[in-house]
């Protein structure tokens, strides 16, 4: 069997048990089968999967663009860099013979150093956040990416985090909440992609949403209900129709609670939920 | 005029309950939920929208097969990983794509041209809990921080038109750039968290962001009673930080329930504790 995959656990609504899901899956598959396997923290905005796998530090390294620094000894204001900005990152008054970068704000694309054709703009790195990696027992390894606070821009880290994938080992990864650009980024090239939803009418408007942004990149998907027994119906028949497989019901369970609230591994603690899991990755390999 | 946004770090938490709610008891104000890929409010305010517009997408880049030479000019240039070559042709990786225009500019045949992304649609509706601004992002799309500001503008438009006294913002999980876009300029931050390892962690990012922008920040523990040490440890935290907690809610079933029905909390059930509770989070926020 092939265990070389990369799945990915998604969500629309936050705090459905993306993470959850993530690390016991991790867990109790590698395990069970003893193979190699990484977990990567896409999450880059609010990262916890290292709060329940404890990791020791092993690695760090920066996440770095690059972005324009002016010099205005060789500038002759001719505005172009401006002009190709599409960010509006550089503010330019002609009048005066202003010209500024806002580093905030740029992406550093570079289209501003193509334009410019006297030499005035070298680029320097301005740093997003940071990709760390951790050791956990049996081998194992976490990537986490993390975005300075402040930063608005978690696409590049999140890119970067991802490139630490060890192509020889099962991977998961815990995708941010949302549907907008960083999960796109987190699912392109996933394998499956596991959504995890609960049947209250938040969780099923943003499954629901989550689903039409899967439909973008075409992958094969199943849905896990966590928290079974709140709410409503509704989403059994909504699944049913759109004839999307529910791969496995974690009843909400205050012991359940209980354990995530104290950063604990739950399929550690119960069998018959590490045996739920071995049984939905039996679904999806 | 006062600015108020609720927000979390960590998603869950119960952010969109608890603000639905306090619309429900915080009088002459215009409301907006912030989080545009994952707008839920609207199930529980049902509003009836009485404009609606569209709002463009991010521009992605499109390359011309029967231009292109094969140069590859625009993938070495392309600093988002968003061309790719296969198959003897440069792709366009619409998903990488930031829209930035450098390759349209840098190809010597002028084979590649910008085109529109998905539009997101923007609304300003009525609900009994007053008007209400919200979104919807367009699927995939990448300017969620840019609707925000436009969200957030329309409503201030409103409000000064009004005169009203408060806008309240329902604010999305994480602390990116739809989040940013929430707090900038605002005058109190809510910081709803809950008694877990995770909500702590998150706690700390959010409030760190908030401080960027000299906001007044009042925490609303959630779920309190699901893991009473680690409230504790929350209040420790809260104390030692200056983080003046404003409410502790117990875990209750009513929250779920009064979303089943399309009703926030206030609307279902007007003299449960959980009312009460909301009723003096409304009362602190709109005092001073």
């Amino acid at each position: 069997m092939n265990f070389n995959k990369k799945i990915v656990i998604a969500s629309g609504k936050g705090g459905t048990g993306k993470t959850t899901v993530a690390v016991n899956l991790f867990y109790a598959i590698r395990d069970f089968y003893n193979i190699p396997a990484q977990l990567i923290d896409c999450d880059v905005e609010e990262p916890n999967v290292n709060i329940f796998t404890k990791g020791i530090l092993k690695e760090e390294k920066d996440v770095n663009i690059k972005i324009p620094v002016i010099d205005t000894d060789k500038c002759t204001y001719c505005g172009l860099c401006a002009e190709y900005c599409a960010y509006n990152a550089i503010v330019f008054v002609e009048s005066m013979k202003h010209i500024a970068v806002m580093e905030d704000i740029c992406k550093g694309c570079g289209a501003c150093s193509y334009a410019c054709k006297f030499d005035a703009i070298t680029e320097k790195d301005y740093n997003l956040g940071k990709v760390q990696k951790f050791s956990i027992d049996n081998n194992s390894e976490l990537v986490e990416g993390r975005l300075n606070i402040g930063s608005p821009f978690a696409v590049p880290v999140i890119k970067f985090a991802k490139k630490q994938e060890n192509k020889n080992s099962l991977i998961i990864m815990d995708a941010p909440p949302g549907t907008s650009c960083p999960v796109i980024q987190t699912i392109d090239d996933a394998d499956y992609i596991i959504l995890v939803a609960e049947p209250t009418p938040f969780g099923l408007n943003d499954l629901k949403l989550m689903i039409e942004t899967v439909k973008l990149v075409s992958k094969k998907i199943g849905v896990v209900i966590n928290k079974a027994g709140i709410g409503s119906d509704e989403i059994y028949s909504y699944l049913k129709a759109e004839n999307i497989e529910i791969l496995m019901e974690i009843p909400f369970d205050k012991e359940i609670a209980k354990l995530y609230s104290d950063g604990k591994i739950i399929v550690k603690e119960k069998p018959e939920i590490k045996q739920m899991y071995i049984d939905m990755f039996e679904k999806i390999k | 005029m006062k600015q108020i946004t609720v927000v979390s770090g960590k998603g869950g938490t119960g952010k969109t309950s608890i603000t639905s709610a306090l619309a429900c008891v915080i009088k002459n104000k215009v409301i907006i939920d912030c989080d545009v890929d994952a707008a839920n409010m609207y199930l529980v305010l049902t509003p009836k929208n009485i404009v609606e517009e569209s709002y463009p997408g991010g521009r992605k880049a499109e390359i011309d097969y029967e231009l292109c030479t094969n140069c590859g000019i625009c993938m070495d240039l392309c600093r988002f990983d968003a061309i790719e070559y296969v198959d003897d042709k440069y792709k366009i990786i619409e998903n990488s794509c930031d829209g930035c225009d450098l390759c349209m500019r840098a190809c010597p045949v002028g084979a590649i041209k910008m085109k529109q992304g998905f539009s997101s649609t923007w609304f300003i509706a009525e609900t009994r809990a007053g008007t209400m601004v919200h979104a919807k992002l367009g699927i995939g799309e990448d300017l969620s921080g840019k609707l925000v500001s436009l969200l957030r503008e329309k409503a201030k438009e409103i409000a000064e038109k009004e005169k009203n006294d408060f806008i309240l913002l329902d604010g999305p999980p994480g602390i990116g750039c739809p989040v940013i876009a929430s707090v900038t300029g605002i005058d109190i931050a809510i910081i709803v968290t809950e008694p877990t390892q995770s909500g702590i962690h998150d706690l700390k990012r959010v409030v760190e962001l908030t401080n960027n922008f000299k906001v007044e920040n009042l925490v609303v523990i959630n779920k309190f009673d699901l893991n009473l040490e680690m409230t504790k440890e929350l209040e420790k935290h809260c104390k030692e930080n200056n983080l003046e907690i404003i409410a502790k809610v117990p875990y209750d079933k009513i929250f779920v329930d009064s979303m089943v029905e399309a009703k926030t909390v206030v609307d279902y059930a007007p003299d449960s504790e959980i009312t009460k509770i909301i009723r003096e989070i409304g009362k602190r926020i709109t005092s001073d």
